[in-house]
């Protein structure tokens, strides 16, 4: 494989899974930017999504009697990943309002560290429901994906890059939901009182802005754009596990911050960004170090630009 | 300055039958945890009219809008609204209700444009032909926020915030509103035009009640006013009786 078709192919695998961090990423950012939480238990909603995508993927095909889903006809398989990815959505967006409701509205006036230790307890609960509901293996997530090489097979280019349906799926779901996630917030008029409560929680209620309705629709949010994270994530790589979210949550996590923390766009970049250099760390170096790569990659972030790469002071609280 | 004449019409809604106050606080108190910063506050305000709350810093003004905008809730007392009790609601059903305000430090939204700012005051309401026309009535008072609706709200002048966020406020079409210190920090040329503005508002029906700090200009356009010392009201009268009050004009108007 020559040098440039290599890079690309480390590129399209960074850009696959950026998107993923960055679907994530955006729950962090959207919870911090109108509670100022740093939302622990989100990286396991993320997990919840993959394990309610799983269910789907193969408990339908049972229905038409077969193990394998890829057996299944096209369309069928296409109305399976679909099924998947919505359930992942709704199931993820219902959570996290529930989370928001029973852990951390009644400490919203708290010092902050209260519903930051919520948070965490959150967290641990729902890895053991993810324990409970799939075992502690980590699971094969069936691959339901033709594997058409698209480069080759459709558009009749000769490389040795492997760019299959998998790769395209992550972008066509991921852009739309980020694309949307973005009118919604700035052109709807539920999406501007996200934003005008996010910048004065108490001058928005003044101007008749149901604040918990608010605060509550920034979670529903934020679980759907996890959940449709968790349902790529098994899609693409293959994998279900309990314990997911951890690594998936601190990535996702760090690329908010990178971008800077509260900003939409930064949650994208960060993401994205996270993604490619993982890719290019595994392939490089070592796939044992990508954590210490990434890490020293927000470091370096933080100690020239530390409010993140998109980050801007926020002094105009009262 | 002179004083306007408190024959203005009562706002359209009202009906016969209703409480001919707009607004009352009966024997209110607020805590700030263990603070008890209101301390029995009772006041009125009549339909149509403009009364003003004077005090000095730190006497509780703050608070009392806060507690009749619900974002403080009294622990004891009540708040009234045309006879109906509002203290356990929630500062978006008093806006429903016909109560909104302009917020001490103005508070505007400063990532948002000025026409969004001016959006989320008509938040609450889905009349969209009624928001359109006081959209207009709201440009048609601040003609220089006309020139200024594309701009982010953190970009403009003081005085600008200020008719920004009383604007915003005139965008819910209240029935009563409630002003907070709308002169803080302002060149005494644009608090002219603040106050006239104010006039201009309760003339068209707009009930007001008007924080101020500044109690010779308030004294002037209000009807009525009280004075509020450490959470309580210790005066309360026409507007003109406080003016010539002994000791209103020596703690409020510099007067010896
Ligand atoms: N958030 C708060 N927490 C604790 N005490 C407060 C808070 N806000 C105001 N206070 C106290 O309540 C009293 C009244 O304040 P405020 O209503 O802001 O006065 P004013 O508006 O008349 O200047 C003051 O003693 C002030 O220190
Ligand atoms: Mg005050």
């Amino acid at each position: 494989m020559q040098i440039q078709e290599e890079v690309l192919q480390v590129l399209l695998i960074g850009i696959a899974n950026g998107a993923i961090i960055a679907l994530i990423a955006l729950g962090y950012t959207l919870v911090y930017g109108i509670i100022e939480l740093i939302n622990f238990a989100h990286g396991e909603v993320f997990m919840i999504g993959t394990m309610a995508a799983l269910t789907i993927v193969t408990w339908v095909p049972s229905l038409f009697g077969v193990k394998q889903a890829f057996t299944l006809p096209g369309p069928i398989v296409a109305l399976i990943v679909l099924g998947s990815l919505v359930a992942a959505m709704v199931t993820c967006a219902l959570l996290n309002v529930v989370v928001e409701r029973v852990a951390y509205r009644r400490l919203r006036a708290a010092p902050k560290l209260a519903p930051l230790i919520s948070a965490i307890g959150v967290s641990f609960v729902l890895v053991n429901v993810g324990l409970l509901w799939k075992g502690p293996s980590q699971l094969n997530f069936p691959d339901l994906l033709p594997q058409v090489d698209i480069f080759r097979d459709w558009l009749g280019i000769n490389t040795l890059v492997l760019f299959t349906f998998k790769d395209l799926l992550a972008i066509v779901i991921a852009v739309p939901l980020m694309l949307g996630l973005h009118l919604f917030v700035q052109h709807t008029r539920l999406g501007k009182a996200m934003r005008a409560t996010a910048q004065d929680r108490d001058a928005a209620s003044m101007m008749g802005i149901d604040i918990n309705l608010t605060i509550a629709l920034t979670f529903l949010l934020g679980g759907a754009l996890a959940g449709a994270a968790g349902a790529i994530n098994g899609l693409y790589n293959n994998s279900a596990w309990a314990f997911q979210g951890f690594r998936g949550g601190l990535y996702a996590f760090t690329a908010a911050v990178m971008g800077g923390i509260g900003n939409l766009r930064g949650a994208y970049i960060g993401g994205m960004a996270i993604g490619i250099v993982a890719a290019i760390s595994d392939r490089v170096i070592d796939a044992r170090w990508t954590q210490v790569v990434v890490f020293g990659l927000l470091i370096l972030v933080l100690i020239f630009k530390p409010t993140g790469i998109l980050g801007e002071e926020t002094t105009e609280r009262a | 300055m002179s004083a306007p004449a408190v024959t203005t019409p009562a706002a359209p809604r009202r009906a016969a039958s209703e409480s001919p106050l707009a607004l009352e606080l009966r024997d209110v108190h607020t805590y700030y945890g263990h603070i008890h910063a209101l301390k029995g506050v009772s006041l009125n305000v009549q339909h149509g009219e403009i009364v003003t709350l004077i005090g000095a810093n730190g006497a509780g003004k703050t608070t009392t809008l806060r507690t009749i905008s619900g974002v403080l809730h009294p622990r004891q007392g009540e708040v009234l609204l045309q006879g109906d009790r509002i203290d356990k609601l929630a500062p978006h059903q008093i806006v429903l209700r016909g109560v909104c305000q302009s917020p001490e430090g103005r508070r505007i939204f400063s990532r948002m444009t000025v026409r969004e700012n001016l959006e989320m005051g008509a938040f609450a309401r889905r009349d969209a032909g009624a928001i359109a026309a006081d959209f207009d009535r709201v440009l048609a008072l601040f003609p220089r926020l006309k020139e200024r609706l594309a701009q982010k709200g953190g970009t403009l002048s003081g005085g600008e915030q200020q008719m920004l966020a009383i604007g915003r406020a005139l965008m819910s079409s209240p029935r009563v509103l409630l002003l907070d210190e709308p002169s803080m920090g302002l060149a005494p040329m644009l608090v002219e035009t603040i106050f006239t503005t104010i006039v201009e508002i309760n003339r068209q029906g707009v009930t007001v009640l008007l924080v101020e700090q500044n109690a010779l200009m308030a004294l002037n356009v209000a009807s009525r006013g009280y004075v509020l010392e450490t959470g309580r009201i210790v005066l309360g009268g026409p507007a003109q009786e406080l003016q010539r009050n002994e000791q209103v004009q020596k703690s409020y108007l510099g007067i010896e």
